[in-house]
């Protein structure tokens, strides 16, 4: 059995709008598996997206996806991907079996698979009693499954989300993390764009931080964690309030030593341990840092819980 | 993590072995029968093909008929009627047909667009089933303003193959105006932009020679409306359905036809494929 081409393999890849250039010259390697993409708005994410799921042409570079050229071998590479993107790609005015059923035939499924392949997503996605019931009725978190949903039936080999779970609630979140952690057990890949890091954090083998149209780390996230060093001791007063934070190596002695310390010099504080969450990765990594971003969307949602 | 869980048997990647695709003729199919569901779901677009034929119809008929010349002789309803029935059509044709541009430009704003160009058919088919959508609900709206008109006293003995021809004249406008406002939706940056920029369009037949002999209009607006393409079909449509010949106004007509829809469908070959959600 021949090894299997890699999910992604892309050199040099840029892409210009007009004059101002979005990838320049972005590099990644990524083997089967699920993959998290981060970076702040503007880095480039949407546009590297829509290369990969052969809606847009890139200027320069090589790209491979599953070993396809999106250009070359665009109709064979369709039949393999999924896109999935920010805003919930469905009709509103068709229920949701006739939504499914039209993604079906339009994946070149004869009309009695998509009908069976659509009743197999309604169930699994808990659609069925509204099944018939137009799309623009549903809540958004339901029209959000019908989306997913629509995206997974024709089986792709890569499933591409663009911020699936931007908008939804808790549980519907914690279901829908539960469904990409399905389709990597049954073999599909996964690439996920996302702003929330805890999601990174929680579902992807390997995450890259993408900035200003390149590569500027990727790993799995313990490995990020590492670039921005060891632990930090935090002084707290009764109040909570931080009175100093101790840089450390994370390991043992030293955080003893910093601890002891922190005993000497505040007899009455308490102190914490602050491990490394993926925000401050995101926030060492990228220059403009997401402080910056005009909408703020990046910083908006600090859900990665401080680890002590 | 379920990795050791089997998955259940239709999951299985394996079922997915190779990859499929829609044939041109499969994306056609599916995409106008979804264009005409839309159709028949959206309340205002099934009010505006029936509603707007049999109102036009009774005003001008009732309203302004008793005070129109059009003929030699005293005003008269039965022969005004004969003389708007055509304008009639077109203009009703036209308020469908602009529905279009709406429901082109939703798809080009919305996410769904996106997905559907990046699934194995020919993206263009999307286009093909608003513009089949489009013909059916407007031909449908023809029928009905004929058979208002039938209800209202209006009688013709021309041959079969001259009203037939008249029905392919109106037919071939509901196409161009189709894939005009088809076109018109692609360009304008929202739906609502893309029913202000196609309201213009649907004056046409009011100045033309739809509604009020072109030589009783002053000199200005006269050389406008002997220089649309509203004129020529609707004077070749009034002739056929009067048993006469058309004469060079049809040929002017097809003429204008066919310019219009090769200038469309050269824009909106440039647009579509680089137009995407965002």
């Amino acid at each position: 059995m021949t090894a299997p081409p890699p999910l992604l393999e892309i050199r040099g890849l840029r892409k210009s709008y007009g004059t101002r250039p979005v990838l320049d010259g972005l590099d990644l390697v990524l083997p089967p598996g699920i993959h998290a993409l981060l970076g702040p708005n503007g880095a480039g994410k949407t546009t590297l997206i829509k290369i990969l799921s052969t809606l847009l042409p890139h200027d320069g570079g090589t790209v491979r996806v599953l070993g396809l050229d999106p250009r070359r071998d665009r109709r064979r590479l369709q039949g393999l991907l999924s896109l999935t993107g920010q805003f919930a790609a469905v009709d509103g005015a068709l229920t949701c079996t006739e939504n499914l059923e039209m993604i079906g035939r339009l994946f070149g499924l004869p009309g009695s698979l998509a009908r069976t392949r659509a009743a197999e997503q309604l169930e699994r996605f808990e659609l069925t009693r509204a099944r018939s019931t137009r799309a623009a009725t549903l809540s958004g978190g339901m029209r959000r499954k019908l989306d997913i949903a629509a995206g997974l039936l024709s089986r792709p080999r890569l499933v591409i989300l663009d911020e699936p779970t931007t908008g939804l609630d808790t549980r519907s979140r914690q279901v829908l993390w539960e469904e990409i952690r399905g389709l990597a057990a049954e073999g599909t890949s996964v690439l996920l764009t996302t702003q929330y890091l805890e999601e990174a954090d929680a579902l992807a083998e390997q995450v890259h931080v993408l900035d200003r149209g390149r590569i500027v780390a990727g790993g799995t996230t313990q490995e990020l964690k590492a670039l921005v060093g060891g632990a930090v001791v935090r002084i707290l007063d009764q109040d909570g309030a931080v009175l100093e934070e101790l840089a450390t190596t994370g390991t043992a002695p030293d955080l003893a030593a910093r601890l002891a310390e922190a005993a000497h010099r505040f007899p009455t504080a308490t102190a914490s341990i602050h491990r490394p969450t993926l925000d401050d990765v995101f926030l060492h990594l990228t220059e403009a840092g997401p402080s910056a971003d005009p909408d703020g969307a990046a910083t908006a949602p600090s859900v990665a819980p401080v680890r002590v | 993590m379920s990795a050791l869980a089997p998955a259940a048997p239709a999951l299985h990647p394996a079922a997915s072995a190779e990859p499929r695709a829609a044939s041109f003729l499969t994306g056609t199919l599916v995409l106008s029968r979804r264009s005409l569901l839309h159709s028949f779901r959206d309340p205002e677009s099934v009010l505006m093909a029936v509603l707007l034929p049999v109102m036009m119809m009774l005003i001008f008929v009732y309203v302004l008929g008793g005070a129109m010349s059009v003929g030699d002789g005293a005003p008269s309803h039965g022969e005004y009627l004969a003389y708007v029935l055509p304008a009639i059509a077109l203009t009703s044709a036209g308020f469908g047909a602009s529905f279009t541009a709406v429901v082109v430009s939703n798809d080009m704003t919305t996410g769904l667009i996106d997905r559907l160009r990046t699934m194995p058919f020919p993206a263009v088919t999307v286009l093909l089933g608003h513009t089949v959508a489009s013909l059916v609900r407007n031909l449908l709206a023809t029928v009905v303003v004929v058979l208002v008109a039938l209800a209202v006293g209006y009688r013709t003995d021309a041959p079969l193959l001259s009203l037939l021809g008249a029905f392919g004249l109106i037919a071939l406008w509901i196409l161009v105006i189709t894939v005009v406002f088809a076109t018109l939706g692609m360009l304008a940056g929202s739906a609502e932009a893309a029913s202000g920029y196609g309201f213009i369009l649907l004056f046409l037949p009011y100045l033309s020679s739809g509604y009020a002999p072109v030589e009783t209009m002053p000199g200005w607006l006269r050389a406008f409306a002997e220089h649309q393409p509203m004129t020529p079909l609707i004077d070749a449509a009034r002739a056929l359905m009067d048993g006469q010949a058309a004469g060079a106004d049809a040929l002017v007509s097809v003429v204008w036809c066919t310019g219009l829809i090769t200038i469309a469908l050269v824009v909106a070959g440039y647009v579509f494929p680089r137009r995407t959600s965002r």
